[in-house]
């Protein structure tokens, strides 16, 4: 018989070697579904890897592709820290996109330094407002973020939407090509946030923001005042409110932290990326959505989103170039299913010890039994 | 009682109801919860499980009742060997238990929680019936249609009784009934385990007090560290041997006043004038309240769980806002609810709630030794956390204050009760406070932990804190207390010195009974 046992201590090794092992699992069932359908999984791995990470060009597009994840992932994790559910990166993703782009079509003449301070600076004050929106009701009205955040999605993706096509705004191209065909105003190119070029693959300034808020965010969480609030409210809110700490405002300006990390993400999609405020596009990525399941395989560890989010991006990126008869379009999709599926069963072996009991009956409804009090 | 003993002795007419032998249930990590107990439950009688925290009563009752399934051992009903696979094949052979904290739908009715688990048609009537019929032989009377969330404890204690009943459980097992209960509830109890007995049903009495046991079971088995220290009868055991047996050493029984070095002093450290506030569900909880603790003084504060004292230790503590009246803390007047500025204050509290609201059960021993300190310095400078001052003044405190843990960074989750309490004890000691409010720090802690948490409290009393001391236990009141106030319904309805108290007048008033005060001082 087997049985669970709940850990009372999660040894370190445990953090690193069961995400590892999940990883190798979620890879074994991949290759065992493509032995099945007549693919020799091997080398449908390797041109993954080849495509994905080694050959020429392909990390430059993997980092383009794992940027915007890095910070929807990132505003995922901050929030779901504390047991809020901000289901609204990709809401904020896009008003950040429209905050940022209206910044860079204003500056874009000036120096660059002077752009992208002002890019990034609008794209994180849009999203954070935009997450605050539900980040006050959740704290002062008691409602719930899920349903807010989740709605709020839609209004700025028809916010972006009208802006572009549906108005004569200041987003909207209007000479040239865009008098026939709705389009965003590009930014001029003294506004394309800059890139360094590592001789193999180049990486854009977005991608370095992202992994110092990465950092920061680690710091934040593991060393300040303001990480213990947030790590006492999410575990029991009544102990926070015991200990003195101003729930409702950790959760406004936690929400309003996550928002702004998205929007940031925002201004990169268009600094970086696409030069103009495109919201089809951007709906059609959905990288609020990626960056929920980025930030679950992180285990809401800041730094792992930054790795995850290679990863992630790395497939995409992959599944993009290798798309075609010999290469099963729906394969990348169905590795990132296997790849959170068994990360989040994984979590199961690093709560809990399995072990072999011998009896003589096996017993199906054993219950999993609490861990026995430290006596005194 | 003689004659059931000699019901016991003659048992080889008839089986006993419940028969286990060597009952041995291991945990992970080596625990050893029971080991090789026999136990043998007469038809017709109450058994005591006597024992501390942790001396595996519980462990061994979830075995009887499917939820565990022992290493070894055999459980006979009746005669006829059982094994259970879950708690259904438990119920199904007649076994019945009220669990310490409840299991109950709360907005559900009471029928419809006596209904629960039951198959096929059933019908709301009926069961409205059945629980009527079986309170009214039983005792046990309840409206079988009010919701769950309005009645007081004793009587959701009621309800799980009567689902049991209504189970035909022919066996009922009762986990530490009367910890939620007043004297003349548990009185009622014991009336309708009576009843019950009389009718040839059984039960298992789980204790570790040891005048219940003595009013209330015929025979007891007492466990010490999940071992049978063998079975009693009641009548013939002196209590003090009883006691020997629980805790394998000599302890004082009597709640005698726990020794003081100081008197209470002249100075008032709280004072609290018509305080009014609301309950949860928007009832007035407290009606007018006005008390003062000195330096020095354990002001006892007894009455039956319900009345107001949960409200009125979180409205001092800034936790509850109030409807009027004031509350100062040392000179300072504390206006709003705000916990902050009642520790700045000089406000120490330990919550009733100890692991939920006290502390942050997930969160390490280190971080909730911090949990009201972090925020200044030495634990923080600036935004910043100084991780290696909590560490070292986790490493402290759990020293001095004999915290029993793997390490700082075990969570508190996985803590004993007595270690809970002593964790929080700690942090609330360290802030070097004026003034400790304490709501039922010693409910549901073995004695050994009782008694280190009392001698806690009564060394902070001689260093010149002023203790409130909420609790529904009454020897703990007298055997704390310098002075004892009674409330009732959100009101004091008397102050009484300690040296003046009499127990019975005491209980009266925690009842509302104030008749005997006519034309006295009241």
């Amino acid at each position: 018989m087997i049985r669970l046992e709940r850990r009372v201590d999660q040894p370190a090794w445990l953090k690193v070697a069961v995400p590892a092992g999940s990883v190798l699992a979620a890879l074994l069932a991949g290759a065992v579904m493509l032995s099945l359908t007549g693919h020799d999984a091997l080398d449908t791995y390797q041109r993954i890897l080849e495509r994905g990470f080694t050959s020429q060009g392909a990390f430059t597009a993997t980092l383009t592709a794992a940027t915007p994840l890095l910070f929807t992932g990132l505003c995922a994790a901050v929030a779901f820290r504390m047991r809020i559910f901000n289901i609204g990166g990709e809401g904020q993703l896009i008003m950040g996109a429209v905050g940022a782009s209206a910044a860079g079509l204003a500056l874009g003449d000036g120096p660059l330094f002077i752009t992208v301070v002002g890019m990034v600076v609008a794209g994180a004050a849009c999203g954070a407002v935009w997450a605050a929106i539900a980040g006050a009701l959740r704290a002062w009205a008691n409602t719930n973020e899920i349903i807010t955040t989740l709605m709020l999605n839609y209004v700025a993706a028809n916010l972006a939407t009208y802006l572009v096509f549906g108005s004569k705004s200041y987003w909207r191209k209007l000479d040239g090509t865009g008098a026939m065909f709705p389009q965003g105003k590009p930014l001029v190119e003294g506004a394309h946030w800059p890139s360094v070029d590592f001789g193999n693959f180049t990486v854009g300034f977005g991608f370095f923001l992202g992994t110092a808020i990465a950092i920061g965010l680690f710091v934040l969480f593991r060393s300040t005042r303001f990480g213990f609030q947030v790590k006492v409210i999410g575990d029991e809110p009544r102990a926070a409110r015991y200990a003195g700490m101003h729930t409702k405002r950790t959760i406004f300006g936690l929400m309003a932290l996550s928002g702004a990390i998205a929007g940031i993400g925002g201004a990169s999609d268009v600094g970086d990326t696409r030069y103009v405020l495109d919201p089809k596009a951007l709906q059609q990525a959905g990288y609020g959505y990626a960056g929920i399941v980025v930030a679950a395989l992180a285990r809401l560890n800041p730094i792992a989103v930054v790795f995850v989010a290679i990863l992630m991006g790395g497939l995409a990126n992959a599944g993009r170039a290798l798309q075609g008869p010999d290469f099963p379009a729906g394969l990348v999709g169905t590795l990132q299913g296997l790849l959170l599926v068994f990360t989040l069963a994984g979590e199961l072996f690093a709560r809990y010890r399995v072990r072999r009991v011998v009896t003589e009956h096996a017993d199906p409804a054993e219950p999993i039994e609490p861990a026995p009090a430290v006596t005194a | 009682m003689p004659e059931t003993a000699s019901v016991v002795a003659s048992a080889g007419g008839r089986p006993p109801a419940l028969a286990a032998r060597h009952i041995t249930k291991r945990f992970p990590g080596g625990v050893v919860a029971n080991e090789a107990v026999d136990l043998d439950v007469a038809a017709g009688e109450i058994h005591a499980l006597l024992g501390e925290n942790g001396a595996g009563k519980s462990t061994l009752s979830n075995c009887f009742t499917g939820l565990y399934r022992p290493d070894e051992g055999t459980i006979a009903l009746d005669g006829v060997p059982v094994e259970f696979h879950s708690p259904r094949d438990a119920i199904e052979a007649g076994i019945g238990m009220v669990h310490q904290h409840f299991r109950l739908v709360e907005p559900f009715t009471v029928a419809e929680n006596v209904l629960l688990g039951d198959h096929g048609r059933v019908r709301r009537s009926e069961a409205e019936a059945r629980v009527a019929e079986l309170g009214e032989r039983y005792g046990l009377e309840v409206d079988p249609s009010a919701r769950v969330w309005q009645l007081s404890v004793g009587q959701q204690q009621r309800v799980e009784i009567i689902k049991a009943l209504s189970r035909e459980a022919r066996l009922l097992i009762l986990d530490e009934p009367t910890a939620v209960l007043t004297p003349q509830e548990s009185e009622s109890l014991f009336e309708v385990l009576r009843r019950m007995t009389a009718e040839g049903r059984s039960v298992i009495f789980i204790s570790h007090k040891l005048d219940e046991v003595r009013a209330v079971a015929d025979r007891v088995t007492v466990l010490r560290d999940g071992r049978s220290e063998g079975t009693h009868p009641v009548a013939g055991t002196a209590s003090r041997d009883l006691a020997r047996l629980m805790v394998g050493r000599d302890i004082d029984l009597g709640s005698g006043p726990v020794a003081r070095n100081e008197q209470p002093a002249d100075d008032v450290v709280l004072r609290v004038e018509d305080l009014r506030a609301d309950g949860d569900r928007g009832q007035a909880a407290l009606d007018g309240i006005s008390l003062t603790v000195h330096a020095n003084e354990v002001l006892g504060v007894c009455g039956v769980s319900g009345n107001g004292q949960r409200e009125l230790a979180e409205v001092i503590a800034g936790m509850r806002a109030r409807t009027g009246g004031t509350v100062e803390v040392a000179g300072t007047t504390l206006t709003g609810a705000d916990p902050r500025k009642a520790v700045a204050a000089g406000l120490a509290h330990v919550p009733e709630d100890r692991l939920h609201t006290g502390l942050s059960p997930s969160l390490s021993i280190e971080d909730n030794l911090a949990l009201t300190a972090y925020r200044r310095p030495p634990l923080s400078s600036g935004p910043f956390l100084r991780r290696s001052r909590f560490r070292a003044r986790a490493v402290d405190l759990m020293e001095r204050y004999d915290v029993r843990a793997p390490g700082p960074t075990t969570p508190t989750r996985v803590l004993s009760g007595g270690n809970v309490q002593k964790v929080l004890l700690a942090r609330e000691f360290s802030s070097d406070p004026k003034v400790l409010v304490a709501a039922s720090p010693t409910r549901g802690l073995d004695v050994g932990a009782i008694e280190t948490v009392r001698t806690l409290l009564a060394e902070a009393a001689d260093r010149g804190v002023g203790v409130l001391l909420l609790s529904e236990d009454l020897d703990e009141i007298l055997s704390l207390s310098d002075r004892i106030a009674v409330i009732y319904e959100g009101r004091i309805l008397a102050v009484v010195d300690r040296a003046d108290a009499d127990v019975e007048e005491l209980g009266l008033l925690m009842g509302g009974d104030t008749s005997h005060l006519d034309g006295a001082s009241a």
